[in-house]
């Protein structure tokens, strides 16, 4: 009987205010006359004619593959760099300016010269994505790469764990509290990036789609389209909490052993 | 097996310069038991963080079996003083004490038949698959010890490990280090503050000054080889030894409040 209780109370808290949020949205935009602005009503009756028929394979899912390939290129790309300049006092002297620099670049900035570099195809919209979610990644990693703790650095030393089996147990597990977060961050970063990166010179993708609504005047559709954005963010999530909740179960448990203890 | 010779150690950093150690020598023989007792900051870690290769001497030499220190020696473990930090809180148990012997390239069986001994040697048997901060911090203290047997040292430095536990798991600790030396017939350094620890402990207790270090006196202890935390603490002779290393810490204490430091 209490488990029940306590899975419904999770339910609610999971629904319960999208719940509110949709009904006012329904009620309050119920006598929208304003062309941009249509009601919940008729943005939910286009919802499955727009999106559950060719869309789905033709934009959703390239879109997802791009965002898909260019998070986990940052994601490669961040964690080696950021274990070689966290790893190494040296390294990051150089290498500090020039990442202070390129971080301060936003990455929708550099469209157009990609564009010029490397074509209109695929390759500039996952190097866009890549160009946004390589900061937060390979920030946090140099964070937490340098935050390992120097007993832990002298017993590696002492009992000579060295080399690939030092990297695997002790630098990135140390630091995975951190590369989390940064990953997490760059999971937000790449879905804006994945729209904005089709805006422009693109022939399929949830953000030319967007463009596409918008320059033939379809306002419930294009309201569909946040909304399957707002899905989409939803789910990946969701996912992300999985895969973090496995990787980071020690942590949580050390801390939550911490606060019992004080 | 150790060798410490006119050995110095000066910090230098951040415009501040620390003499942690001014000139130590001592040597302790291959499967002796040795304590070197010392008060608190007097530089006991110092020494064995020098003996570990962990850091360089100002000047001196260090040599463990007859070689000069320059890194890590082989076949010579540290128990370290933050025990609860040398453990890796993602790992468990088992794999905390396995970890430098997959280091070593210890075969998968033998390594778990290692583990499984030492684990047992310390009565933590039931715990291997824990993770550490679900331990105690006595039960963390004797991983560490598991980690450092099953490493099959033929040195093992301890650093004042149970200056943090209570009484009585402290008497049981001792005990537990007596008879894991005896069992496995290493060369013992045990490093404490407390003096009566030292003589129940050793068979040679190394008395260190206060700062400006240096060693005040290298004393034999004609203790039985079978120590009873009742029968030996309350022998006449454990009295008297441990009577007299007390007033060679305190003779050095009032001395060093005469001479100003330099
Ligand atoms: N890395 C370091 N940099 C600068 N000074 C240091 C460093 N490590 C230790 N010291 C200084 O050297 C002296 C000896 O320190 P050490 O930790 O060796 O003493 P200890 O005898 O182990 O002390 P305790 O009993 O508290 O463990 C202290 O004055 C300490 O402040
Ligand atoms: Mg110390």
């Amino acid at each position: 009987m209490k488990a029940v209780i306590t899975g419904l109370r999770r339910v609610v808290a999971l629904v319960g205010l999208p719940i509110v949020l949709l009904l006012v949205w329904w009620f309050a935009s119920a006598d929208s006359h304003t062309a941009a602005m249509p009601p919940l009503k008729r943005i939910l009756k286009v919802f499955p004619d727009t999106w559950f028929g060719e869309r789905l394979t033709d934009d959703v899912l390239p879109s997802l593959i791009r965002l898909t390939e260019g998070y986990c290129a940052a994601l490669v790309i961040g964690i080696v760099a950021g274990v070689a300049i966290g790893s190494s006092r040296t390294v990051r002297a150089f290498v500090e300016p020039v990442l202070e620099f390129l971080r301060a670049i936003p990455p929708p900035a550099l469209v157009p010269i990609l564009f010029l570099i490397a074509g209109i195809g695929d390759t500039t919209k996952i190097l866009v994505i890549i160009a946004g979610c390589v900061w937060p990644i390979l920030l946090n990693t140099v964070e937490g790469v340098r935050g390992v703790d120097p007993v832990l650095v002298d017993t590696c030393l002492t009992y000579r764990v060295s080399g690939l089996l030092r990297l695997r147990t002790f630098v990135l597990r140390s630091a995975s509290p951190q590369i989390m977060t940064g990953a997490r961050q760059a999971l937000s970063v790449g879905i804006i990036l994945m729209v904005i990166s089709e805006l422009k010179a693109s022939t399929d993708g949830l953000g030319y789609t967007f463009e596409q609504f918008q320059t033939r005047f379809q306002y419930p559709q294009m309201w569909s389209g946040v909304l399957v954005l707002g899905l989409i963010g939803v789910v990946l999530s969701l996912l992300f909490r999985f895969v973090e909740s496995r990787v980071l179960a020690w942590h949580r448990g050390q801390r939550a052993a911490e606060r019992t203890s004080l | 097996m150790l060798k410490v010779q006119s050995l110095r150690k000066v910090y230098d950093g951040h415009g501040r310069q620390v003499e942690a150690l001014r000139d130590i020598t001592f040597s302790v023989n291959p499967g002796e038991f040795v304590c070197v007792v010392g008060p608190s900051g007097c530089g006991k870690t110092t020494l064995l963080r020098l003996l570990g290769g962990l850091i360089a001497p100002t000047s001196g030499t260090v040599m463990v079996e007859g070689r000069p220190v320059s890194g890590p020696p082989d076949g010579l473990a540290i128990v370290f003083q933050e025990y609860g930090r040398s453990l890796m809180p993602w790992l468990r148990v088992r794999e905390n004490v396995e970890l430098p012997l997959k280091a070593k390239r210890v075969p998968r069986a033998e390594r778990a038949a290692l583990v499984h001994e030492s684990l047992a040697a310390v009565g933590l048997a039931d715990a291997a698959t824990a993770y550490p901060w679900q331990l105690s911090g006595g039960m963390q203290q004797r991983v560490a010890i598991a980690r450092a047997i099953a490493f099959q040292p033929r040195v093992l430095l301890m650093d004042e490990p149970f200056a943090a536990v209570d009484a009585q798991t402290r008497a049981d600790l001792e005990d537990l280090v007596r008879s894991v030396w005896q069992r496995f017939g290493m060369t013992m350094l045990f490093v404490t503050h407390d003096i009566d620890e030292s003589v129940y402990l050793a068979e040679r207790v190394v008395i260190l000054s206060s700062s400006p270090t240096i060693v005040l006196e290298d004393l034999a202890i004609d203790l039985p080889a079978q120590r009873d935390q009742l029968e030996t603490r309350s022998s006449a002779r454990f009295v008297e030894l441990r009577h007299h290393v007390y007033e060679q810490v305190q003779k050095a204490k009032n001395r060093s409040a005469v001479t100003p430091v330099v």
